[in-house]
């Protein structure tokens, strides 16, 4: 699934990384909780999560994670924004809950880690 | 190769600079992506554990051809039963370790699933050291 429809889906606004709108995304994962994140063997993952802070981009860089999208309209600090764009982390934030969110990505296609 | 960080405990802003450092020396030593993954992610999971149970600690790296060895010392609480710390779930974490969104109990099992060799001794009310190695 490419990352311009899965703005289009969750009504999400990128805030950085637009250059990877056609870039497609095989699998999602929604998680608050950083630990289990940190836990993932897959690669071309896209991250969706509410849980926004500073931790949560150190987290994506760890794990070769190049896609978040923040729910429950979260919005980051400038802080978050410049380490994501320093690891070509692209960003996305959607006003929708995380339960909304991954339930329309899934039934468009988009698989489960597990 | 060398490097020495050092760690601040519960300073969650600077958790993960030595890691971040570390990855990119790996990258352009052109060490496998998978390797350093799981090298990155072993080293992220105990600077965070150090900011979020010790006062503070110190990190030493070593990298040679085939290994990076790591040396994490911290002077803090300890780990009273170290078989326990690493039953998956089992945490000690402060609430403000939780809202971060770690302290789930994850920490040292997911740092022994991505190491080769791991070392974890303690002395209850001074000091934890943790020691890893991952061939290349």
């Amino acid at each position: 699934m490419k990352i311009s429809k899965i703005c289009e889906l969750l009504a999400a606004k990128v805030i950085c990384g637009e250059t990877q709108n056609n870039v497609q995304i095989e699998k999602g994962y929604s998680s608050d909780l950083m630990s289990d994140v940190l836990t993932l063997d897959t690669d071309n993952l896209l991250l969706i999560t509410g849980m926004c802070n500073l931790q949560t981009i150190r987290t994506a860089e760890m794990a070769d994670i190049r896609f978040i999208v923040f729910v429950r309209n979260k919005k980051l600090t400038d802080e978050m924004l410049e380490l994501a764009k320093e690891h070509g982390i692209c960003i996305m934030e959607s006003p929708f809950t995380m339960f909304k969110a991954s339930g329309i990505l899934f039934k468009e296609g988009l698989k489960p880690v597990y | 190769m060398e490097l020495d960080f050092s760690i601040e405990g519960g300073d969650f802003t600077q958790a993960g600079q030595a890691s971040s450092r570390v990855k990119k020396v790996l990258k352009q030593l052109g060490v496998d992506a998978k390797c350093i993954k799981s090298i990155v992610i072993a080293l992220y999971e105990a600077e965070v554990n150090v900011v979020a149970h010790a006062y503070k600690g110190q990190i030493h790296i070593q990298i040679d051809k085939d290994k990076i060895q790591t040396l994490i010392t911290d002077e803090g609480p300890g780990i009273p039963d170290i078989a326990m710390a690493m039953t998956e779930g089992f945490s000690t974490a402060s609430k403000k370790v939780r809202e971060m969104g770690f302290g789930a109990g994850m920490g040292l099992p997911n740092i022994k699933k991505n190491t080769d060799e791991l070392k974890i001794d303690s002395v209850v009310g001074q000091s934890t050291t943790v020691s890893m190695v991952n061939y290349f």
